[in-house]
């Protein structure tokens, strides 16, 4: 498993996790406080509850699912709407978006949680908004139009008046300093660890980034490029393909590659991007993290667009166009789909918490935007291969915290940045949601961010799912204390929110394998989308299979309308 | 022992007393200097320092055997521990962050051996002198040693050494005393152990002479030229490090380590800044100063009788209210901030100015320190520029000090590209002020300028620097000081603090 030398310690860590939790619960029965004294926060658990009921059907309370009468609402009356959408995250308000630039408007959004925005949701304090999951898009590339076009709403882009290129909005790019790294006890800007580096390390950074720009120059017989955001413009030539069959680590191994600091940084990329270490995660994947954003390898890094809250604000954007159709806390429990040819509809079900009832919804065309991993509970009548295939998804949980401060805390080095990363920390560091409004001073929020993405026996998966606050709490300041050693007096609150399945993950053979076309394949009249379809969690994966799918539902009806004229 | 010696005894009680109250003296000089607020710092230091000596004292019993050689001991340890108090606690400092612990910590320790000596001293001299004469003399010479300290540290010692090398030097001189102890007292204590503690001693004054020769590198990492200039006022906010030194000439004020202005020719740089937008405006009644927390633009505003009302924003409630508490500045202000029209506010100017909706000003001063970092850089930027541009009147102008064109052309030139990036008109002007040598600024506006403005005639007071000819020359600039291409800075590159670090890194 240990292919290329994988930086030492992530497991020792790893137990070091466990036990700092079992040390937080020690010292809570002991009545011993190590977290700081007075702090308060929340632990929150998005979906968990009202997600595992749907698992379980306990809201359906045994009731059989019968054609015949699904038609009944708890009060008897039935609610039609042209298309239902299912999930309100980025895929869903993405696919809403296209649906009423293309002239529909009748639209409902369904979304189980009590807020839209999926991963990608926000918070709001008296200080500042924050993120409580995606927090940038790196600027895209000028052909990826429907992008180009919510950006241009959000005046987030621009095209320049001389050689009409797109550049970032000013207020929008993040702003320098962008990223510093926690190395040998101070801040040095820029993540990958120059003080540390040999001349043989060094070596290696530039021969590996040599290799990454072959990747971003590569061009497949019909002009392809190899990597390119959305993933089903990437050539599908066979050379590329088969970095999907093996992990990071097996092809950093295979190139020769043993620095510690390039093991590092890639496994910290991997991590931040996909949840999953380099032994997890597929080599393809990888090089898309590093080679996407860039045509030509003679470009200058793409800016970041990114706001205080984080995607939030894409998120805010969205829902502010057609906030009358987003119905919040609707968990969808069952969807019956029509056939899609003839004109029979799809039945929706959908679970009214307030009222503890069902309500029974009627359309014409359901875009199913929530994960892949809940259509096998609500989704009736789908061919079995379907089933199989949605069950090989695999989902990673993560933890994000958000730490509000009265004060910043000291450091030494370089000045705190909106990136701030530990060297070698088994978590990713933190974010600062100031940093856009260019405050430097004064009371801020910190997001801290942990994907669980080391594989844990089920009864340590369980003592995470179970952890406390306190246990979390203690967790967080743990990692950070060692470099902000100010950090308790300056801290005034601390909530922490778990993500049950925050990420699809793209292990090898996942992305390029036969189960992601299936799923993405329509059920009748149902349509899918979400950011799994891609094999990769990414705003703009999200996005671009929500207007995909959008398309798709308007053509469907023009075809319908074709074929009605035509009799 | 006969009488020779024990005068030269005496003299040695009247040193050791001496080198005590000078590392008293350090500390507390050090520990209000670097922490501020003195009236704690001494206090601690000084009711710290007299109970370790109490420590010290009640210790003393303790030692029973081999007084003379225990003598010597503590005599060394003072000098090597109090010798390198100042250099220590200086470079300490910065580097960590328990600094209280370990100050107060040093304290004690030295005045726990301080303590030491004038008991174990007297109860040496005992055997051979009468008692009643004992005391009167060991304390008379002690207490003349805490004079001439306290005399030599303010009037010859730090003007001249500084702290660092005063406590060097002191720890020396007191090692030194101690390898002569050990000649005076030499009867009282066996050949070998007398050699040991000479050996020891010898060592020591070696170790501080290294530091002496070392002093030069250690002064670049402190402040303490700075201090050597007499500092008069200081203050660490959360903001920044405010400090006031003063020469014959005038005081002086430094942020954070640079200098921002001298009262010997500051009205040079102030009426530079000041005059020319506020004169080329007809009548400028509401007028925003962006950072100037010291009041002495607000001063130039006032001096034009058509003003109404003056904003000042500036980021340090500490530097707004410096006039309050250091009233040299008062003076030099004119008091301009407690003017009834001076409205101050304390806040980031860059998320200030992305609040404002209100009415426009007619003139804006801008008046940050210079572009030395980023939370500084940002204020330089296109994106906060256009933000300003928001704020200005269509007929207003602004008046923007840029750093030395002389010094740092390229980060002068950034600043006047991205004003023009940022949709201003912009005309560079500059001055000469000897502190800071050829300094520039700009004038901006929203529409093309003609020529340079003329100076108001109608000024309350008359001014020092400016007349109508000078204000003119202002904007001719000579050959030296020719555009450069630069980037725009930019929130996302920050391209003018890497101009200004490298360019001012030339003259280090």
């Amino acid at each position: 498993m240990n292919h290329a030398g994988i930086p030492e310690g992530r497991f020792s860590r790893r137990d070091w996790l466990l036990t700092s939790l079992a040390a937080a619960t020690a010292s809570r029965f002991t009545g011993c406080q190590q977290v700081v004294a007075g702090l308060t926060g929340d632990l929150l658990k998005p979906g968990m509850t009202l997600g595992h009921q749907l698992r379980d059907h306990s809201l359906e309370a045994g009731e059989a699912i019968d054609a015949t009468n699904a038609n009944l609402d708890s009060d008897g009356s039935v609610r039609n709407v042209e298309v239902a959408i299912v999930g309100a995250g980025i895929a869903g308000l993405s696919a809403a978006w296209q649906l009423k630039r293309s002239g529909l408007s009748s639209f409902r959004i369904f979304e189980l949680e009590q807020v839209a925005g999926g991963t990608s949701r926000s918070g709001t304090c008296d200080v500042t908004e924050f993120p409580w999951g995606a927090h940038y898009v790196p600027l895209p590339d000028v052909s990826n139009t429907d992008l180009v076009t919510l950006f241009r709403e959000m005046l987030a882009v621009q095209v320049t008046e001389g050689d009409r290129t797109l550049i970032a909005v000013e207020g929008v790019s993040c702003r320098e300093p962008h990223e510093r790294l926690f190395v040998n006890g101070e801040w040095l800007d820029d993540l990958y660890p120059r003080s540390i580096a040999t001349e043989s390390d060094l070596k290696e950074w530039s021969r590996f980034r040599e290799i990454v720009s072959r990747w971003i120059d590569w061009r497949d017989a019909h002009g392809n490029r190899a990597f390119v955001i959305p993933v089903a413009h990437c050539s599908q030539d066979p050379d590329v393909l088969k970095l999907d069959q093996i992990t990071a680590a097996a092809w950093l191994s295979e190139q020769g590659f043993s620095s510690q600091p390039l093991l590092w940084l890639v496994d910290y990329c991997c991590r931040d991007d996909y949840g999953l270490t380099i032994e997890q995660t597929s080599a393809w994947a990888m090089m898309f993290y590093f080679a996407s954003r860039l045509k030509n390898s003679g470009d200058s890094e793409p800016a970041l667009l990114t706001w205080s809250a984080g995607n939030g604000a894409i998120v805010q954007h969205l829902s502010s166009q057609f906030s009358e159709k987003i119905e919040t806390s609707r968990p969808v429990i069952r969807i019956i789909p029509g056939d899609g040819r003839s004109d029979q509809q799809s039945v929706i079900h959908v679970w009214n918490p307030d009222s503890d009832s069902k309500e029974t919804w009627t359309a014409r065309h359901v875009i199913f935007a929530a994960p892949q991993f809940l259509t096998p509970h609500v989704l009736a009548d789908q061919p079995t291969e379907r089933i199989e295939s949605v069950r090989r998804f695999q989902y990673g949980a993560w933890v994000v915290a958000n730490l509000h401060l009265s004060k910043r805390p000291a450091s030494a080095g370089a000045p705190l940045s909106w990136d701030n990363v530990i060297y070698r920390s088994d978590y990713l560091g933190y974010i600062v949601a100031t940093h856009q409004v260019g405050s430097d001073f004064g009371p801020t929020v910190l997001t801290w961010y942990y994907p669980l993405c080391d594989p844990l026996p089920s009864e340590d998966r369980k003592r995470l799912l179970a952890a406390t606050w306190e246990q979390w709490a203690e967790v967080i300041l743990q990692d950070l204390r060692p470099v902000h050693p100010d950090l308790g007096e300056c801290l005034s609150k601390l909530d922490v929110l778990f993500w049950g399945h925050a990420m699809i993950q793209p292990r090898p053979g996942f992305i390029w394998g036969s189960d992601r076309p299936l799923a993405a394949e329509p059920v009748g009249n149902v349509h899918f989308a979400g950011t799994d379809l891609s094999g990769l969690a990414l705003m703009e994966e999200a996005f671009y299979h929500g207007v995909r799918a959008a398309n798709e539902v308007m053509a469907a009806r023009e075809n319908s309308a074709s074929a009605g004229a035509a009799k | 022992m006969d009488r020779a010696p024990l005068f030269l005894l005496y003299l040695n009680v009247l040193i050791v007393a001496t080198c005590g109250l000078i590392y008293e003296l350090l500390a507390g000089t050090l520990a209000s200097y670097l922490l501020g607020d003195s009236v704690t710092q001494f206090s601690l230091v000084i009711g710290l320092y007299l109970s370790a000596m109490g420590v010290g004292a009640w210790l003393s019993k303790y030692i029973t055997r081999q007084l003379a050689a225990c003598f010597i001991e503590v005599e060394l340890a003072v000098a090597m521990v109090g010798g390198f108090s100042a250099p220590l606690l200086f470079v300490a400092f910065g580097a960590i962050d328990w600094f209280r612990p370990l100050l107060f910590g040093m304290v004690f320790v030295i005045g726990t051996l301080v303590g030491l000596e004038l008991p174990l001293l007297m109860r040496i001299l005992k055997e051979h002198v009468d008692f009643d004469d004992l005391v009167s003399r060991v304390l008379t010479f002690d207490y003349i040693g805490a004079l001439l300290a306290s005399l030599m540290f303010p009037i010859l010692l730090v003007p001249s050494l500084g702290l660092v090398r005063t406590s060097l030097v002191f720890g020396i001189l007191n090692a030194a005393v101690g390898i002569w102890g050990s000649f005076l007292l030499r009867p009282l204590m066996t050949a070998r152990r007398a050699g040991g503690l000479r050996g020891r001693g010898v060592l020591i004054i070696g170790l501080l002479t290294a530091g002496i020769v070392k002093a030069d590198t250690l002064t670049r990492y402190s402040e303490e030229q700075q201090l050597s200039a007499s500092i008069v006022y200081a203050e660490t906010s959360p903001y920044q490090r405010i400090l006031i030194t003063k020469n014959r000439t005038g005081f002086q004020l430094f942020l954070n380590g640079h200098l921002q202005f001298n009262s010997t020719d500051e009205y040079r740089y102030h009426e530079a800044l000041t005059h020319p937008p506020m004169s080329a405006v007809n009548t400028p009644k509401r007028i925003l100063v962006l950072g100037g927390g010291d009041g002495l633009a607000v001063r130039e505003v006032l001096k034009h009788p058509s003003v109404e009302q003056v904003s000042l924003v500036d980021l340090d409630p500490s530097m707004t209210t410096l006039a309050d508490r250091f009233p040299p500045l008062a003076d030099l202000s004119q008091q301009a901030l407690s003017d009834p029209r001076v409205k101050v506010i304390n806040s980031d100017a860059f998320v200030w100015a992305g609040q404002q909706t209100g009415e426009p000003f007619d003139v804006i001063l801008i008046d940050f320190p210079d572009p030395s970092s980023f939370s500084v850089g940002k204020l330089y930027t296109s994106y906060f520029y256009r933000r300003i541009h928001r704020l200005l009147a269509d007929d207003g102008r602004i008046g923007i000090q840029c750093t030395s064109p002389l010094v740092a052309p390229q980060s002068y030139w950034c600043i006047l590209n991205t004003m023009e990036d940022a949709g201003f008109h912009v005309q560079p002007y500059h001055a000469s002020v000897p502190t800071f040598g050829i300094w520039g600024f700009a004038l901006a506006s929203k529409f093309p300028l003609e020529s340079e403005p003329i100076l108001a005639e109608d000024l309350r007071q008359p001014l020092r620097f400016l007349n109508s000819r000078t204000m003119s020359t202002l904007f001719s600039m000579p050959n030296d000081l020719t555009r450069h291409d630069s980037e725009v800075n930019r929130l996302n590159n920050q391209a003018l603090v890497q101009y200004y670090e490298q360019e001012w890194r030339l003259l280090e």
